[in-house]
C-alpha cells in the first residue's frame, strides 16, 4: 500500500509497488479506506531509510556480542521486522505513547533511546537505558512504556495508558503492540472490550511474524486473521514488510482514533529472520526455502529499491548511508562495552524498591568470582 | 553501614571482569558447585540401591535433570492412557527439552502444543482432570504462571473441597514449571514463586533437588494423589545435575522430607538448588570446625510439608537454618522457622536463621548479588553455632 501526496512530482510508482500481495488494506467492518485508497501525507522519504538501517545493524551488533558471550540471558532480535518500528514512529508524534512486548530493541531506538544505551543495557551496564536491570526485554524511554517479558501483559497496560490520555484530553493516541502468539491471551480480549466500551484512543497492533516462539500461527490460532480479532472493532491488515504501508496505515489510524471513533485493531504481517531468541536457531520449525523467500522481501531493501526507482536516492547514496551507519554502530558498541558495571553499593542494589530493610548486615565480596574467600 | 562501604568502593575500582568467569585463586568457599562430585547426587548406581525409596535391583542410567523428567513423562504416558502432556512448544521438546520425542512416541492426541495462553492452559487442564484425565501441563517458565494464578487458586485448589458428594477431584493434574535463577535471566525468567502457592490449601507444591528425585516425585504427583500438584523444576539443574536414575516406574512420597546427611549440632533445611550450596558450606565448616556435624534436610514437598522430620531433627540438634533462593520476605523460611519456634522452643540454642534471596527484583546484572551463596550459608552456620 503506497500513499501519495507530496510525491506527486515524482515519477509514477512502478506497478509492482502499487499493490503487493500482502499489502491490501482489508477492512472489516466498513468505515476504513477500501483497498487502493491512498492516504495523503508528507514525509521526507530518505528519512525512512536510515533508521531502519540503524535497527538492522544494531541487531547484528547485539547478535555478535551475544555470540561472544558478552550479552547474557534473553535476547530477542527483530531483524526482518524493522518496517513496523520505523513506519509507526514516523506516523506518530513524540507525545503519543507506545508499548510493546519483548522484541523491543527497535522500538526503544525509534522512541529515542540511543544505540549506546540500548547496547549498554543488553550488556547489563549501569549506564544502560534501564541501569542494567532490565536487559533485552525491559527498556523504557519517554513516551515508551517498554518491552515486557510476559506475553500479552502489556496490552491491558496500553489500554490504561489510552484511558489516561482520553481522561486528560491530551489529544494523543497509544500504539499498543503484541505478537501473533500473544493474540491468544485472554487479557488481550479483555482489553479490546474495555477499549471499545469506552472508545479509547488506542491502535492495537498485532505484529504477526508467523511464529509464536516455535509454533506457527496456524497451529496456535483457530483464526489467523488477527485484524479481525476485535470483532466489534474495525481492523486493518497491513504489509509489515513495507515501511510506507505501515506509515500510511498508522497515520490514517491515528487520525481515526483521535477523532473519538474508538480503537482499531491492526495486523502487521511481517517475518522474523532470526530465531525466537538467541537459543533458537530458528530453522527447526520452518524451511530454509521459506526463510530465504522472506529474506528476499526485506523491508529495507524494498524501500531502498523504491527510493532508487523513484529517483529520490541513488544507489551510491544508499551505500554511503549503510557505510556510515555501520561505522557509527561499531563506535557505539565500543563505547557501550566500556561502560562500567553497576557499582558495588547497597544503594544501587536496593534502588527503586519500596521496602528497605532486608539488605544484608554484612557482605564480603560482590560476586561469586570476585569473592576473595 | 558507612564504614563498610568505603572498602567496597575501592573494591569496585580494581580491574573489573565484566563476565562471569572462574573464581579468584584465593576463593575458598564460593567456588562453582562441582556437580560431578557433590554428595547430593548418586554418582554410582550402588548408592541408589541403598535407598529404600528406589526399586530394589533396578537397572539405572545416568541422566541429567531434564532427561529424568523426560523419562518420568515417558513412563507416565505409557503407564496410563489418561495421562496427557501439553504446554507451549511442548510438542518439539519444550524449551528445556523435557518432552523430547514424546509426541512422536505417543501421538499428537496426547502430547500437543497449546497457544500462549497460561490461564487457558491451567483451566483446560483442571477441566480435563475433573473428567478423569491426568493432565501434565507445562508452564514454560514459572514467571509466566501468574495469569493462571486465578485458575490454580480458585479452581484447582478448591475443587475437591467444594465438590460435596460427587467426589470429583482434580488429582492427577500436575502443573510443571521451570523455576529459579541461572545468573542472567533478569526480571521474568528467574523467579521462584513456591511460597505464593504454598499459601493455598488444596495444592501440593513440590521442588525436587535431583534427577532421581524428580522422576519419583513426578510419578507420585501424577498417580498417587487426589490433589493438584505444582511441580517446580530448578532450571539451573536441567543440564548441570547428572546422576543414576532407575529405569523403572517408582515413586517417592510427597509431603515427606529427607535427611540427606545426618548431623548432631545444627539442622539445615532447604530444597531445590540451594541444597548443593548447603552441602558445600557444610563440608567447609566441618573441615574448619572439627567435631561439628550438620544435618541437611531436603523438604522436597514445600506444602503440605513434613513438619515431623524437621522438628525431630531440631529437637536433636537445637539449632536450625533455613535456606532458599526466593525472597526472604514471607518466604518458606518464615513458615519453617515459626513452626520450629512453636514446636522445639525449649530445645533451641540459637535463633532460627534464614538465608534467602534479598527482597528485591532480579535485575539483569544484579542476580548474583541477591541470591544466597556458599559464603553466606557458611557464615550463617558459624554464627548460629557460636551464638
Amino acid at each position: 500500500m503506497i500513499f501519495v501526496g507530496s510525491f506527486r512530482s515524482f515519477p509514477p510508482l512502478p506497478p509492482s509497488c502499487q499493490q503487493s500481495e500482502q499489502s491490501s488494506y482489508v477492512v472489516e467492518p466498513a468505515d476504513l479506506p477500501s483497498p487502493g485508497i491512498y492516504v495523503s501525507t508528507d514525509v521526507d522519504l530518505p528519512k525512512l531509510q536510515t533508521p531502519g538501517t540503524y535497527l538492522q545493524r544494531m541487531e547484528l551488533g547485539a547478535d555478535k556480542l551475544y555470540k561472544e558471550r558478552k550479552i547474557r540471558g534473553f535476547c530477542h532480535l527483530s531483524t526482518g521486522q524493522e518496517a513496523v518500528a520505523v513506519g509507526i514512529e514516523h506516523a506518530i508524534s513524540k507525545e503519543d505513547k507506545l508499548i510493546t512486548a519483548y522484541r523491543s530493541h527497535g522500538f526503544t531506538y525509534m522512541r529515542g533511546g540511543t544505540i549506546r544505551s540500548i547496547i549498554g543495557e543488553l550488556l547489563g551496564r549501569r549506564d544502560g537505558i534501564a541501569h542494567g536491570k532490565g536487559g533485552s526485554m525491559h527498556m523504557y524511554s519517554k513516551s515508551f512504556f517498554g518491552g515486557n517479558g510476559i506475553v500479552g501483559a502489556n496490552v491491558p497496560l496500553g489500554t490504561g495508558i489510552a484511558f489516561a490520555q482520553q481522561y486528560g484530553e491530551t489529544g494523543n493516541v497509544t500504539i499498543n503492540l503484541y505478537g501473533d502468539g500473544a493474540a491468544n491471551q485472554g487479557q488481550v480480549h479483555e482489553s479490546f472490550n474495555m477499549a471499545k466500551l469506552w472508545n479509547l484512543p488506542v491502535i492495537f497492533g498485532c505484529e504477526n511474524n508467523k511464529y509464536g516462539m516455535g509454533t506457527s500461527a496456524d497451529r496456535a490460532s483457530a483464526m489467523t486473521e488477527y485484524y479481525k480479532r476485535g470483532h466489534y472493532i474495525p481492523g486493518l491488515r497491513v504489509d509489515g514488510m513495507d515501511v510506507l504501508a505501515v506509515f500510511a496505515a498508522v497515520k490514517y489510524g491515528r487520525d481515526f482514533v483521535k477523532k473519538g471513533n474508538g480503537p482499531l485493531v491492526y495486523e502487521y504481517v511481517t517475518y522474523r529472520y532470526a530465531g525466537h531468541s538467541m537459543s533458537d536457531p530458528g530453522i527447526n520449525y520452518r524451511s530454509r526455502e521459506e526463510l530465504q523467500k522472506n529474506r528476499a522481501n526485506d523491508p529495507l531493501t524494498n524501500l531502498k529499491m523504491r527510493l532508487v526507482d523513484w529517483g529520490i536516492m541513488t544507489e551510491d547514496e544508499a551505500k554511503a548511508i549503510e557505510k556510515e551507519v555501520k561505522r557509527i554502530i561499531n563506535e557505539e558498541v565500543k563505547q557501550a562495552e566500556q561502560m562500567p558495571a553497576p557499582e558495588a553499593t547497597l544503594d544501587i542494589l536496593f534502588e527503586d524498591i519500596y521496602v528497605p530493610g532486608s539488605e544484608p548486615a554484612q557482605r564480603r565480596g560482590r560476586t561469586v568470582d570476585e569473592t576473595r574467600y | 553501614m558507612a564504614p563498610l562501604r568505603a572498602p567496597l568502593r575501592c573494591f569496585a575500582q580494581t580491574p573489573r571482569r565484566f563476565y562471569s568467569g572462574a573464581p579468584t585463586p584465593s576463593a575458598k568457599l564460593n567456588l562453582p558447585i562441582d556437580y560431578k562430585s557433590t554428595p547430593i547426587l548418586h554418582h554410582a548406581s550402588s548408592s541408589l540401591s541403598n535407598m529404600p525409596e528406589f526399586p530394589a535391583a533396578a537397572t539405572t542410567k545416568r541422566l541429567n535433570y531434564f532427561q529424568a523428567i523426560n523419562s518420568a513423562l515417558r513412563t507416565a504416558l505409557s503407564t496410563s492412557e489418561k495421562v496427557l502432556l501439553f504446554g507451549e512448544d511442548v510438542a518439539f521438546g519444550g524449551v528445556f527439552r523435557c518432552s523430547m520425542d514424546l509426541q512422536t512416541e505417543f501421538g499428537s492426541d496426547r502430547v500437543f502444543n497449546t497457544p500462549l495462553t497460561e490461564q487457558g492452559i491451567a483451566g483446560f487442564a483442571i477441566g480435563a482432570a475433573a473428567e478423569g484425565m491426568k493432565p501434565v501441563a507445562e508452564i514454560q517458565f514459572a514467571d509466566y504462571v501468574f495469569p493462571a494464578f486465578d485458575q490454580i487458586v480458585n479452581e484447582a485448589a478448591k475443587f475437591r473441597y467444594r465438590e460435596g458428594g460427587t467426589g470429583i477431584n482434580v488429582g492427577g493434574l500436575v502443573i510443571r514449571m521451570p523455576c529459579g535463577a541461572v545468573g542472567h535471566g533478569a526480571l521474568y525468567h528467574s523467579q521462584s514463586p513456591e511460597s505464593l502457592f504454598a499459601h493455598v490449601p488444596g495444592v501440593r507444591v513440590v521442588m525436587p533437588r535431583s534427577p532421581s528425585q524428580a522422576k519419583g516425585l513426578l510419578l507420585a504427583s501424577i498417580f498417587e494423589h487426589n490433589d493438584p500438584v505444582i511441580f517446580m523444576e530448578p532450571k539451573i539443574l536441567y543440564r548441570a545435575a547428572v546422576e543414576h536414575v532407575p529405569n523403572e516406574y517408582y515413586t517417592i512420597p510427597l509431603s515427606k522430607a529427607e535427611v540427606i546427611k545426618p548431623g548432631k549440632d545444627l539442622t539445615m533445611i532447604s530444597y531445590g538448588q540451594p541444597l548443593y550450596m548447603c552441602s558445600s558450606a557444610i563440608s567447609a565448616i566441618e573441615k574448619t570446625m572439627p567435631g561439628v556435624s550438620v544435618e541437611l534436610i531436603d523438604l522436597r514437598t514445600i506444602y503440605p510439608w513434613d513438619r515431623q522430620t524437621v522438628l525431630e531433627s531440631v529437637r536433636k540438634t537445637g539449632r536450625a537454618i533455613v535456606v532458599h533462593e526466593s525472597m526472604i520476605n514471607y518466604g518458606v523460611g518464615a513458615e519453617v522457622a515459626s513452626t520450629i519456634q512453636e514446636g522445639a522452643f525449649l530445645r533451641l540454642e540459637a535463633p532460627v536463621k534464614r538465608v534467602a534471596g534479598w527482597s528485591t527484583h532480579t535485575g539483569l546484572s544484579y542476580e548474583q548479588f541477591i541470591l544466597p551463596d556458599v559464603a553466606r550459608i557458611y557464615d550463617a552456620i558459624k554464627q548460629t553455632l557460636e551464638y
